[in-house]
């Protein structure tokens, strides 16, 4: 295909819905008997059958193949389940998708939320703050590569420099660089470094909107009982900002669960590095193993719902008080 | 996914942060000069990586790997060596990527906005049987990780016989998408004061005239908003581009592409660089005059993901 067929295709596919939408509102239009009950059907029926074709359908279905072998034609039962439990590999998949839940969404909030105070009202606000909000504009796969730089290793040898900045910082101070892609654990949490500088962005972004929203009086109040800096921030901002922290927190936690591109531009899963999201990948479309891949994606699913519900029971009583 | 409750006055207040009162500025004097140092050393190592690569891929290839980027201040020398040949080379030529990229976003984009503005219309305004389940169950259809549904849609596509054209991204794209945008073009709709609605009503406005007539406009912003989102969502992706469509086909993104280069060309760091920033150039744009309806589609909904 060359670029006037793939622009042609394109102008075809957005004439085609805008045509589609037009004609449902033409059409609707002119619907005398039953007739809201007929344009709400027209209205819903587009969204809600994509959504179960593409969405539902193919869910229980990967729930269901969840229980077969790599070709999907022998029931094995619950056999992929336990093997994640058993597979010394996939042992190691869960305990790094672990270290992720752990490290990347409470460190990326801290960090969010320290700069929102430390910047809030400062004459550099918005400048101060976009510096910290661009990573979330670019893709995970260029952010990697930025990363993969820094981290990138040339052999400890005469006549060769360092080109990553980590190693080069590690030989001024008098130590030997290191390959800190293939050191596991370590690599792991050279990876999380990864997410964390994406989300400490979108963290700070809500955290700074909560803090502007805190009453100005509370604030007063506060200065007349002596509190500045530290316990400012302690006793007053951060109570006042529970609920949006629950929000950001917990976004972060199932933004972490799912992350794929980061592991999967690094390393591939190499190095011990692998976790569920990516795991799923390498099983299902590299090593063609549907019936685990399919485990996989449900496990994953599983894992999202405990934190959902912590989420809603948080800020349903954040809204009682 | 939830809402974080904000007053109208923060909603806009991103960037009007300059207009604080003669006693917030004074309060600021009052923060220690730790809190200063302490901001731009986040400033920095936030900052740094970037500026590090940026100017790789300007510096001419020797110099990229033989020496570190910082070296570049006691010999500076600039090209765009690096920027032509992973954009037209033969060995990547980005350039078809590019294209790739931009054919799978626009329709990406368009279809699940035009979708969900008919969905959440009629959840917001139209009377039907099950409506608040059905919308309770789209809601909830957010927390769904897209991975759980690649595989089987994948057999879809390759039974129907679409796979390898553009049809499987554009679809499954604006599958994931729908339920977050119909649930934030609901809440912008369902802000629109009822009188207004009655009144066209009474003025003899049937539903179709009310959507075009006073919804279209009022939930422009809301649009705006949702499609920067996707827009970067869907220019990023990685995971579904590499289901869909592989890496090296007639019809893989920028992402897929680049993240195949990592893996077979890892050392290349001219290459890298200089097809990293090809690939961000797009969507930071699109962030930097779009900033606005960004930030306010991050508080009004959540993070896809």
């Amino acid at each position: 295909m060359d670029t006037a067929e793939k622009l042609a295709q394109m102008a075809l596919a957005i004439a085609l819905f805008a045509g589609a939408m037009g004609l449902i509102l033409l059409l609707v239009g002119r619907v005398r008997r039953r007739a809201d009950l007929v344009q709400a059907v027209a209205f819903v029926v587009p969204a809600l059958a994509l959504l179960a074709v593409g969405l539902i359908y193919p869910a229980v279905r990967t729930g269901y193949q969840s229980l077969f072998d790599r070709t999907t034609d022998n029931f094995l039962g619950l056999a992929n389940y336990q093997a994640l439990f058993e597979r010394e590999d996939l042992l190691i998949v869960l305990r790094n998708t672990l270290f992720w839940v752990l490290v990347a969404p409470v460190s990326a909030t801290l960090i969010g939320l320290v700069y929102a105070v430390l910047v809030d009202r400062s004459r550099f606000e918005a400048f101060a703050k976009s510096l910290i909000f661009m990573p979330l504009a670019i893709s995970l796969v260029g952010a990697s590569i930025i990363w993969r730089f820094v981290y990138e290793y040339r052999p400890d040898q005469q006549n060769i420099e360092q080109i990553g900045l980590l190693n080069q910082v590690l030989v001024w101070l008098g130590f030997e660089p290191q390959q800190f892609i293939l050191n596991a654990p370590l690599n792991t949490f050279l990876l999380i470094v990864i997410l964390i500088w994406v989300q400490a962005g979108f963290a700070m972004t809500v955290l700074s909107a909560a803090i502007k929203g805190i009453p100005q009086d509370i604030v007063e109040a506060g200065r007349l009982d002596g509190l500045y800096g530290v316990k400012m921030f302690r006793y007053v901002t951060v109570p006042s900002i529970r609920p949006a922290l629950i929000v950001v927190l917990t976004t972060i936690s199932i933004a972490t669960l799912k992350v794929f591109d980061i592991v999967r531009t690094m390393t591939g899963g190499q190095f011990e590095t692998s976790i569920v999201a990516n795991e799923f990948y390498t099983q299902s479309l590299v090593r063609g193993n549907y019936g685990l891949g399919s485990a996989l994606a449900v496990v994953l699913f599983v894992m999202v719902i405990p934190i959902v519900i912590y989420n809603i029971r948080q800020l349903r009583k954040a809204d009682i008080r | 996914m939830s809402t974080v409750k904000v007053t109208p006055e923060v909603r806009d207040g991103w960037d009007s942060s300059s207009v604080a009162s003669p006693a917030a500025r004074a309060r600021k004097r009052l923060t220690s000069p730790g809190a200063s140092v302490a901001a731009v050393v986040i400033a920095v190592l936030w900052t740094l990586p970037t500026f590090g690569l940026l100017l790789s891929s300007f510096r001419p290839e020797d110099d990229i790997k033989g020496n570190g980027w910082w070296n570049w201040f006691s010999d500076p020398q600039l090209t765009l060596e690096s920027y032509r040949e992973v954009l037209f080379g033969s060995a990547t030529g980005l350039s078809t990527y590019v294209v790739n990229s931009v054919v799978i976003t626009v329709p990406s984009v368009v279809i699940p906005v035009t979708l969900a503005l008919l969905a959440a219309y009629a959840f917001a305004w139209m009377k039907f049987p099950f409506r608040d389940t059905l919308f309770i169950a789209v809601f909830a259809l957010q927390i769904v990780p897209i991975q759980i549904a690649l595989i089987p849609l994948l057999q879809i596509f390759v039974d129907t016989g679409l796979n390898g054209t553009f049809w499987p991204l554009w679809i499954a794209h604006s599958v994931f998408a729908l339920p977050l945008a119909v649930y934030l073009l609901h809440n912008f709709m369902r802000e629109v004061p009822a009188e207004l609605v009655e009144a066209a009503r009474v003025d003899g406005a049937g539903h179709v005239k009310i959507f075009r007539a006073i919804m279209m406009p009022l939930v422009l912003p809301a649009i705006a908003a949702f499609s920067v989102f996707q827009f970067l969502w869907v220019w990023n992706d990685l995971l579904v581009a590499l289901t869909f469509a592989g890496s090296t086909s007639d019809v893989a993104p920028l992402t897929a592409r680049i993240a195949e280069l990592v893996g077979t060309r890892g050392t290349e760091w001219h290459l890298l660089s200089a097809g990293a920033f090809v690939s961000m150039i797009i969507p930071v744009l699109v962030f930097i005059t779009m900033q606005r309806f960004f930030v306010r589609g991050l508080l009004a909904g959540s993070v896809k993901g």
